[in-house]
């Protein structure tokens, strides 16, 4: 399978910080590639880097062939990248419509790819002229994710979506995600809540001190007990 | 679209009239210590005319802020450079200013008003690519480079028109009151409001009714995510500068021309009123800036009636007050 993504030697500053201290990896098309690590490892700011969010200092970033760690945001964006940050960010004064009537960057919101994101978030639907401030968590969650899927996109970069959620909204999340990796969607996801890692996740990156410290199939590292405590100080199962 | 909107249940939105209510209030419970009705309702008009005025040039500001968090300590260089670039059309047509006819009087102010907002406009863009876009992110710079921008065009002012003021009269149509009883309202005063309240009703339609206000609204919220889903801010942020140093530019005008006089050290006098405006409004909120520039004109008429001394300090005060209720102005936008 090819890499859709190719990150390689790339360190991250934030003011005198040395966040990322060379990152190297392959997230392959198609597959949903999980980013662990323990909190500050560096995670959220891989994703920011790839979004051009913050600046690379040094390395190299390619989105299918095309080095993108020079671009602005906004272009990266428009090469079909989806990004759902961990604070959701979801614009609180604008309703559930206008949020998503801005997402759908290239025209009017498409009435197909609208209903399938209703079939797991009805909730949108129902608070659809609702100001977003007013939903919860989950509900926020839910808008934050739909607002990345409303258009096609080629890879969506999520950062812990199931952060603070109930566990019934968990499981309607990893089903959603689920069949989005199904239409084809290459994600590399961030995620803390080892069941849903383990659900989602084909490859699985390791991050410790600002580097990428494993890297494999996700479900050879759900297996390997002394490897999960090694790396990540517990157990899957200790964590279930 | 519109049938998923239709079908569903809504649950209604929270509305916080409270902000909405004060001038209200404030107008009323005015009126016992006013004594005489035909006084309060001059105080009123007049209140509401300068507040208009005040909301036309700090409405561009408010969203400048808001959206970018750009603090333009220079924005009363557009409100005085507005006010000078009209002195250049109507005082030359003084003859069709002065004139009785209204058709003749707008046939000269409507121009103005435009040739002013055009340049002051240009003024933005030259200000924003030169003076604010090495500076992003970066407060305590943008007020140094602001600030000298604002010494710059006051004293290129002084350089062009002189130090003296420049008187600049009302056009003859616009002079004298409307009489009802023993009430009047100034033509000029009630012009100011059908202005600055159609101002408020465009800019709400611009922000609510069209995908550029969504973008604006979005961007005052979290500009960072709006990058993110692939828009270019920076752009926007240059449309909106650009338009809120045309409205400065129509504000000065207006502001002249209530004043009937116009000098370099008018935007000077105005920063300090506008920016109350804003911090009382509530950063990026144009509700709030409303409602805001209404408050500070009550205060100051209402409080330069009753107690003149008090005159000085009601604005300061009035900021305390809203502040100490609502730390982050009246409607807040930002988290900022």
């Amino acid at each position: 399978m090819s890499a859709l993504l190719k990150l390689s030697g790339v360190q991250t500053y934030i003011g005198r910080y040395h966040i990322l201290q060379g990152v190297d990896f392959d997230v392959p098309e198609g597959q949903t590639t999980m980013l662990l690590g323990r909190n500050g490892a560096g995670k959220t700011t891989t994703l920011r880097t790839i979004m051009g969010l913050w600046q690379a200092r040094t390395g190299s970033i390619s989105l299918a062939g095309e080095a993108i760690e020079e671009l602005a945001t906004p272009d990266i964006a428009q090469r079909g990248v989806g990004y759902v940050p961990e604070s959701m960010a979801v614009f609180s004064d604008l309703t559930v419509k206008e949020n998503l009537v801005l997402a759908a960057r290239n025209g009017p919101l498409d009435e197909a790819q609208l209903a399938w994101i209703f079939g797991f978030f009805p909730a949108l639907k129902k608070f659809w002229l609702s100001r977003a401030g007013s939903l919860s968590g989950g509900q926020k969650q839910m808008l934050s994710i739909a607002r990345a899927i409303v258009e096609p996109r080629k890879l969506l970069l999520i950062d812990e979506p199931t952060k603070g959620l109930a566990p019934a909204i968990v499981m309607s999340l990893i089903e959603c995600l689920k069949e989005i990796k199904r239409r084809g969607v290459t994600i590399l996801l961030v995620e803390q809540n080892f069941h849903a890692a383990r659900e989602l996740g084909d490859q699985v990156l390791v991050m410790d001190n600002g580097t990428i410290v494993h890297r494999g199939e996700m479900a050879a590292l759900a297996a390997d007990v002394p490897l999960q405590e090694r790396l990540l100080g517990l157990s899957l199962e200790a964590h279930q | 679209m519109s049938d998923i909107a239709a079908t569903d249940p809504l649950p209604k939105p929270k509305r916080d009239l409270a902000p909405l209510l004060l001038p209200v209030l404030l107008a009323l419970l005015m009126l016992p210590l006013v004594g005489s009705a035909s006084s309060w309702v001059t105080l009123t008009v007049a209140s509401l005319a300068m507040g208009m005025m005040i909301f036309i040039m700090a409405s561009g500001l408010t969203l400048v802020f808001g959206l970018m968090d750009v603090l333009n300590f220079g924005h009363g260089a557009f409100i005085a450079v507005g006010a000078y670039v009209a002195t250049l059309v109507l005082l030359p047509l003084a003859s069709w200013a002065q004139a009785d006819s209204l058709l003749a009087n707008l046939a000269v102010l409507v121009p103005a008003a435009l040739l002013s907002m055009g340049v002051t406009a240009a003024l933005g863009l030259v200000v924003e690519r030169v003076l604010v876009l090495p500076v992003y992110g970066q407060h305590l710079k943008q007020i140094l480079m602001t600030t000298g921008g604002l010494i710059v065009a006051e004293q290129t002012l002084y350089a062009l028109f002189g130090p003296q003021i420049i008187p600049l009269p009302v056009p003859a149509a616009l002079r004298g009151s409307f009489i009802i009883g023993d009430i009047a309202i100034a033509k000029y005063r009630l012009l100011a409001m059908l202005i600055g309240f159609a101002i408020f009703v465009a800019i709400e339609l611009v922000l609510n009714r069209t995908k550029i206000g969504l973008l604006i609204r979005a961007g005052v919220e979290n500009r960072e995510m709006v990058e993110a889903l692939g828009y270019r801010i920076r752009r926007l942020f240059l449309g909106v500068f650009m338009t809120g140093s045309a409205l400065a530019g129509l504000g000065g005008v207006m502001w002249g021309l209530y004043r009937e006089q116009v000098h370099a050290s008018i935007g000077d006098e105005l920063t300090v009123l506008v920016f109350i405006v804003v911090i009382i409004g509530g950063l990026g909120s144009i509700t709030g800036c409303f409602i805001g520039a209404i408050l500070v004109a009550m205060v100051a008429n209402y409080g330069g009636f009753l107690v003149p001394k008090l005159a000085l300090v009601s604005n300061i005060l009035l900021m305390v007050a809203v502040l100490m209720w609502r730390p982050r102005g009246l409607y807040a936008v930002t988290s900022r």
